[in-house]
């Protein structure tokens, strides 16, 4: 780190004292362009990111309070979907792309699938109320075997999102060289190439600001879903390792984080279920992070604009889907911003899956919380992983399996 | 698109569905027209989507005519909606508009809809992860 400029205590203190200086990484750019980064660094004490979007492996642990008699839950279905039951007697997971047990999937393709797992966690949030099924095999000390029961956030002893994996650096443009149209997590993808699908906030996108994950560490508070949570840890698949770009800027998916927060502060203005035509359900999520400015390095790596960040143009029909790792080329986030691209000469209308407008108003919305002093910065208690840890994503190496090895359920 | 077209949905009744009905807005009529879609449900009952171009008094006479012969007509702009509570302007939809209908607005980021350039190809509702956009059709 080059001169420390401020500490995280002396930015608390200037939040409880109303002093604190927060621009966006959207409104860094141009003060950066305008000052430089020397100016910058010195007037500015954080800048606040953010980023609104599907984030698929999200899901939300409840504990929803002992019956009369006790139950060790089984099985349990929230409004007809699937929980999972395997931990104790009476907390659940429900993950965000679980669909409800009765969905036809992609029988008919392209299936609907109208309600799941991120569905039910917007119900809750929105303090709807839920219906529990559940089941159990029964014990001496847990002798219950059904319960069928409304449920509300109000009353869960403990509600919290716990995802892991969200915030993604950077991530894939879809398209499709196929002659008919597919349908994806990145959108429906019309053949040769008719539109392309993209989703990141890019500028405004957290990690896209520290991407060497200098700051944004273990136990970073954080805006998530509308109100408090915290990054837990790295997130699932996080792969510092990938190619970068002069300013250090990962030139596709790379780092993630799984982060933490309680349901009972959040808000379905910021978490919503999503039905994603002939892919699954997942959870559309705002989470933003507060960068503190604690030198000039950390300043120069948040004034990082949609011009200087690529992304990959992947095409979904068959380099995906089969793992080929063939890129047909680079866009930057402003190319994308602009409504096309261009792809071997061809103009390509883009179809974006996160919101801007959602991110940014993410990111102003954790800039006034900081200056009403309503939300102070942590230090991180561990450093994320970074380039020189040597963690690199892995696929799976399938192993064959002996004859004599039960397969089958 | 044409300026003088007005789009308008066209429910056929079980009676009516098989009768050469629409052709006459050109025969009689001298109106030009540009299905858009058109299909039979399972009940017997046509549904067609289409804009009729011509001035505005042959449109109204063409128009009149087909209500003569048990057609109920709809102005199109009523039948694709977009519910902007649920709205979060991811833009999705935009790529796939294929007139324009959908639009992001710059700076804002918003999402528009401009039901006049909609020519009901329901891209949008298989698109949109909210349900936002909604065809009555």
């Amino acid at each position: 780190m080059g001169k420390v400029l401020r500490t995280y205590e002396e930015i608390n203190e200037k939040i409880e004292k109303g002093q604190v200086v927060v621009v966006t990484a959207e409104e860094v750019i141009d003060l950066v362009r305008e000052k430089g980064v020397e100016r910058v660094a010195k007037e500015v004490d954080v800048v606040t990111t953010g980023t609104f979007g599907i984030m698929c492996s999200s899901g939300a642990f409840l504990n929803i309070g002992h019956t009369k008699p006790r139950m060790k839950i089984h099985e349990a279905y929230l409004n007809g979907v699937m929980a999972y039951a395997g931990l104790a007697a009476v907390d659940l997971y429900i993950g965000a792309t679980q669909p409800a047990k009765d969905d036809p999937l992609n029988k008919v393709h392209p299936g609907e699938f109208r309600y799941g797992g991120g569905h039910v966690i917007e119900d809750l949030v929105a303090g709807r109320d839920v219906l529990l099924e559940a089941y159990a095999y029964g014990t001496d000390c847990y002798p219950r075997k059904k319960l069928v029961t409304w449920i509300n956030l109000r009353d869960l002893n403990e509600a919290y999102l716990f995802n892991p994996r969200n915030a993604y650096q950077n991530y894939n443009v879809a398209v499709n060289l196929s002659d008919k149209t597919i349908y994806t997590y990145l959108g429906v993808l019309l053949p040769r190439m008719g539109n392309a699908g993209y989703s990141s906030a890019g500028q405004l996108s957290p990690l896209l600001n520290d991407p060497f994950y200098r700051v944004i560490g273990i136990g970073t508070r954080i805006f998530l879903g509308g109100g408090i949570g915290y990054v837990a840890w790295q997130g699932t698949q996080h792969n510092p390792s990938v190619e970068r770009t002069e300013r250090g800027i990962p030139k596709g998916g790379a780092g993630t984080l799984a982060v933490i927060g309680d349901l009972k502060g959040m808000s379905p203005r910021w978490l919503r279920g999503v039905s994603i035509r002939g892919y699954g359900c997942s959870l559309a999520l705002g989470l933003g992070v507060p960068i503190p400015i604690l030198d000039e390095e950390t300043l120069y790596y948040c004034s990082v604009s949609d011009e200087e960040i690529l992304a990959p143009v992947v095409d979904y029909s068959h380099a995906y889907p089969y793992g080929t790792g063939e890129v047909l080329g680079y866009v930057t986030y402003a190319d994308l911003r602009s409504g096309t691209i261009k792809i071997g000469g061809k103009e390509i209308p883009v179809s974006p899956m996160s919101s801007y407008s959602k991110a940014r108003e993410v990111a102003l919305t954790l800039k006034r919380w900081i200056q009403e002093g309503r939300f102070t910065l942590t230090k991180p208690v561990a450093q994320l992983p970074g380039v020189e840890s040597g963690v690199r994503f892995k696929n799976l190496v399938e192993r064959p399996v002996e004859t004599n090895v039960f397969v089958g359920r | 698109m044409n300026g003088n077209g007005k789009k308008v949905v066209l429910r056929f009744p079980q009676e009516v569905a098989d009768r050469p009905i629409v052709c006459e807005l050109a025969l009689r009529f001298g109106l030009q027209f540009n299905i858009l879609r058109a299909s039979i449900s399972p009940h017997r009952e046509g549904i067609m989507v289409m804009e009729v171009i011509g001035s505005r008094e042959k449109q109204e006479e063409g128009l009149a005519f087909l209500k003569s012969r048990g057609v109920l007509v709809e102005p199109l702009s009523q039948d694709i909606r977009m519910v902007e509570e649920r709205c979060y302007h991811c833009g999705a939809c935009v790529g796939l508009c294929p007139t324009g209908a959908l639009s992001m607005e710059h700076p804002s980021f918003l999402v528009r809809y401009d039901p006049a350039k909609c020519i009901a190809c329901e891209l949008c509702v298989l698109a949109c992860p909210t349900h936002a956009m909604e065809a009555l059709i």
